[in-house]
This record gives structure tokens, sequence and C-alpha cells, in this order.
């Protein structure tokens, strides 16, 4: 059966089905399907070089997979845009000359088309969308300005305002100050609530593991290797195949610890 | 009164005149696409494709005997296939964009000598193509830079939000389902007609000036994209103005007094551009050097 862990397509907002990618003959996917629910927060798992950016980017359709479908909110080839990515932070021109709200204002440009202008509605959005990741007062700080967690929010609030129902998160939090790390996953929370389905890619398993932030877990080495709950997927046996040795998980009083010996 | 003798004196020329106008003209146009070349980070790609046209005008100057009308089409038609030729060959193989754009453009260089060579005013020519000929511009030419330009000023006003997402965030502007290939091979097209454009006035060796130095120069000013645009603009304008006088009164180049010009203001703004010029950083950080000895003092004191 291709759609594991209990979804079935109808109420699945997103349906990927023997997804492969081949990266100069070597698989960077390989026959991967999954369905997920609308309004999951999802935790992408795996080791370096297991394809969470590669999935991430045939989802939002960056890349055109060598095998298979990906069907978000129903459509094969959505014309307008249901999905956003957020990128990686060290892919962005940070010099570049516009303020927060002007790249908030660029996730509306698929709605307003083209030859025309942003109207009364796109600006108020764009403020609500502002609001929602509490970022109002540096609303016209040039993007360089911001510290790494605003610059996260600023990007949230881009996917936000393109009213995406799928967003797609590669390493959110990776090279914030905890303190930024707890915002920035607040937020993610507080967008949860308003019903967007979320895959966030992460190399920490124990954020991973944290059933508040997290519905399920996909644990993924170039295959997928499971789908579920933290405690259907990360047991030892999938956590083995996924990372080989270089895993250790520890047992306490308070939970499962997770450690790797090399990153 | 001596000033304004000094302003109007040239003006009685014609020739200047002509030559004023499509030096302003073509600063506006160049600065206004140049922000995109420069924040996309395509300089090198703007070098080469106002090299790249070097066959082209060749052709059309062989075929025409000077037509500049010819030549135009004719160097348009070579900027295009080369954009296309770089674009193929980066794809095609796993050679880097910059390794496809050296060669592309260093093989119609080349070519366009070689073509240029076989005539027998091989010599001044090629000075003309090379380093401009503003003070020649005819009435028709005039039209044409005028025609031309304000079609690729209403292109880029006409599709502003959709090139400054590309710009900003290819990524971003695919995941819109925007035209991001065409958009890409539209901006390609614009810098080729600008490049057409500016040929007569700066020439081909100077060009990249004209499409960098202003936007650069606003850049150290203002970090709003449509201020950056309006500055480059008026740098741009400002820079063909004054540069054409510096060439009356001080005969030199005139396609070199203008980027000289453009230049000097860079150098200016480089250095005393507030908050980012060289000499406020200076004397900030010599300032914040002398607070901290004094509040290392008076913390000793203190004690």
């Amino acid at each position: 059966m291709a759609i594991q862990s209990g979804a079935t397509a109808e109420d699945a907002v997103l349906v990927v089905e023997h997804l492969t990618v081949l990266y100069q003959q070597t698989f960077a996917l390989d026959n991967i399907s999954f369905a997920i629910p609308a309004g999951e927060r999802v935790a992408v798992v795996g080791p370096n070089g297991a394809g969470k950016s590669t999935l991430f980017k045939v989802i939002a359709g960056l890349i055109k997979p060598n095998r298979g479908t990906v069907r978000a909110c129903g459509h094969l080839h959505e014309r307008c845009a249901k999905v956003a990515y957020v990128p990686q932070r060290a892919q962005i021109n940070w010099a570049f000359p516009v303020t927060v709200r002007d790249v908030v204002l660029m996730g509306r440009v698929g709605h307003v088309g083209l030859l025309r202008w942003y109207r009364r509605r796109d600006h108020e959005l764009v403020q609500t969308c502002l609001e929602m990741v509490r970022m109002t007062d540096l609303a016209d700080r040039q993007i360089g300005e911001l510290s790494g967690g605003q610059q996260q929010r600023v990007f949230i609030a881009r996917a936000l305002a393109q009213e995406a129902q799928i967003l797609l998160m590669d390493e959110p939090v990776t090279g914030l100050d905890l303190r930024s790390q707890e915002e920035v996953l607040h937020i993610i929370d507080d967008i949860h609530q308003h019903g967007v389905t979320i895959l966030v890619a992460t190399h920490n398993l124990n954020e991973a593991a944290d059933a508040e932030h997290y519905e399920r877990v996909m644990l993924l080495n170039r295959r997928l290797v499971g789908i579920g709950s933290a405690r259907e997927v990360m047991t030892g046996e999938n956590l083995a195949a996924a990372y080989g040795t270089h895993l250790h998980r520890i047992e306490t009083d308070q939970g499962v610890l997770l450690l790797h010996d090399r990153h | 009164m001596e000033l304004l003798n000094s302003l109007m004196e040239p003006l009685q020329f014609p020739f200047i005149v002509r030559g004023l106008i499509a030096a302003m003209l073509v600063g506006v146009v160049c600065s206004v696409v140049g922000t995109f070349v420069v924040l996309r980070g395509m300089s090198f790609l703007g070098f080469a494709l106002s090299h790249a046209i070097l066959p082209g005008v060749a052709i059309g100057f062989l075929q025409s005997d000077g037509d500049s009308d010819v030549i135009f089409w004719w160097g348009l038609g070579a900027a295009i296939l080369t954009s296309l030729g770089i674009g193929m060959v980066s794809r095609r193989t796993n050679l880097s964009e910059d390794t496809a754009i050296g060669i592309v453009f260093a093989g119609m260089f080349a070519l366009g000598i070689a073509i240029i060579s076989t005539i027998r005013t091989f010599a001044s020519d090629l000075v003309h193509v090379l380093f401009g000929n503003v003070l020649g511009v005819s009435n028709g030419d005039l039209w044409r830079i005028a025609l031309f330009g304000v079609l690729v000023l209403l292109i880029v006003f006409a599709l502003y939000k959709e090139l400054v997402v590309l710009a900003f965030d290819e990524v971003h502007a695919t995941t819109l389902r925007l035209p991001v290939t065409f958009l890409s091979y539209l901006l390609l097209v614009l810098v080729a007609v600008v490049i057409m454009v500016a040929m007569q006035t700066v020439g081909v060796a100077l060009m990249l000036a004209m499409l960098t130095t202003p936007p650069a120069t606003a850049l150290l000013l203002t970090r709003r994209l449509p201020v950056v645009m309006a500055l480059a603009a008026g740098i741009g304008a400002f820079s063909g103005f004054a540069g054409l006088y510096l060439s009356y009164y001080i005969s030199v180049a005139s396609g070199a007094a203008i980027v000289l010009m453009c230049t000097a203001l860079f150098g200016l703004t480089f250095l005393i551009a507030p908050r980012r010029g060289w000499l406020w950083q200076f004397w900030t950080r010599s300032d914040a050097a002398r607070l901290a000895v004094q509040n290392q003092g008076a913390a000793k004191e203190g004690k």
C-alpha cells in the first residue's frame, strides 16, 4: 500500500506517490509515498544527504522528479501557489534594498496578477500577517538590519501573505540562539492554529520527537524509513536504519533522549 | 552670469544639443535597467553582452555603409543570440555560467574584430564603436533612442513587482508560479536593447559603467528600491549632461568624460555617504574609540 499511517487520499492535503529523484545516477529520493492530512505539523528528519531539502524542492515545484507525482490540495499542477517554501537563511541576499513590509508584500504578487498593482486588500492582509509574526514594529526596517529569528519570521509572514495551505520550512531554527528558536517555534504553532499544514526539516531529533510541536514525524534516508507519531517512528530499529550506528537512544525517567556522535 | 554663459555657449550647436539629450536619456534608461543588473549580480553578463554586439554592428555596418538603424537591429540580434548561446552552453554542459559567458563573449568579440578588420576605414570605425560618438547623433538616432528608451522603461514599470521578486528570490518567484524563464530572458533582452541604445553614446568598452556605476552609487545612499532607481536615473542623467560639458571645455572624448563623471560621483559617495561612507565610518569609529578610552579612564579614576 502506497499510502501509510492512516491518512487516506481524500482528507490529505498533500499526497506524494512513488517519488524518485536522481542526481547524476544516484538516488536522492527513492520511491517515496506518503499522505499528510490537512492542518498537521510534520517534522522531517534524517541524516545529512537524506534528501530532506530535495523532497521540499520537489513539493514546492522547484525540481521535477524523475518518477512519481506530488498532489497539493488535490491538484497536480496548481496554478495559484498554495505551497510556500521558506528557504535556508544563507540563500538570501540580505543587502537587497527592501524593507520587511516589501518582502511580505511579495507574497501577494501571484494573487495580484500581471500588469496590476497591489490594492488596499493586499496591504491590509500584509499588515495582518506582520501582526501574526509580531513584526509590525520593524515593518519599515531594511531586511539586513534584523536578527536571525526576525528574518525567519519575515519569511513566515511572506508565506502567510501568499495564503499558502502548505508551508515547507528548511531548517528554520538552525543557527539561531535559543530564545529566537523558541520564538520561531511558537509562531509555527500559532499559524498551525489557522489550519496551515506545516512541514519542518530539522536535524534536531529531540525537537522532532516533541509531540507538543509535531503531530507526525517523517524519518527519511533517501527512502522513507517511517512516518507516524514519534513513538511509532522513532524506534531503535528505524533510527538504526536511517542513521546507522552513529545514533544513541538513551531511555531516561523523563522520556527518550537521542544523541548523535556525528553531524 | 558667467556660469550661465558657459552653460549656454555650447547650446548654440545643434549637434551638442542632440548629444546632451541623447546622453541624458541613455543615463536614465541604463540606470533603471542597470539596477536589476546590479541586484541580480549580472554585471559580468552585462559586460559580455555589450562586447558581443560587435559582430552584429560590424555586419550591419558593412551591409548598409554605416546606416545606424540597420546597425541597431544587427547589434540587437547579436546580443540576443549571445544571451541564448550562454544559456545553452551553461545548461547543456557542466561548465559554470561565468565560464560559459567568457567563452561565448570572447568568441563573438573576436568575430567582430575580424569582420571590422576587413573594412578599409578600420581604425576610425572601431574607435567609434568602442568608445562611442555622442556628438554624431542624428535626429533619426535621437528618435530611436527616445522610442526604445521609453519602451524599455514602460516594460520595466509594467512588470516591476515581478522583476523585483525575481531579483530578490528566484526560488520564491518559482513557487509563486511566475513565468520565471520568460522574465529572465526578458530582462536579458531589455539589457540588450539598452546596450544598443547606449552604444552611440558611450560605446562598447565603457558600457558597463553606465549600467552599474549609477545604481551602485545609489545603493550606497538608500535602502529603498524605488529610491535607488530614481537616484540612479538622476545620477545617470546628470553624468551624461555634465560629462558632455566637461568634454566640450577640456576637449576629452565624450564617452570617457560621461563615464568619468559617474565614477567621480561614486567615489564622492563612497567617501562621504551618511552612515555607509568611508569617512563617516572612519569618524564614528574613532569617536567610539575615543569614547571607549574616556570611559576606561573614568572607570579607573572611579576606582
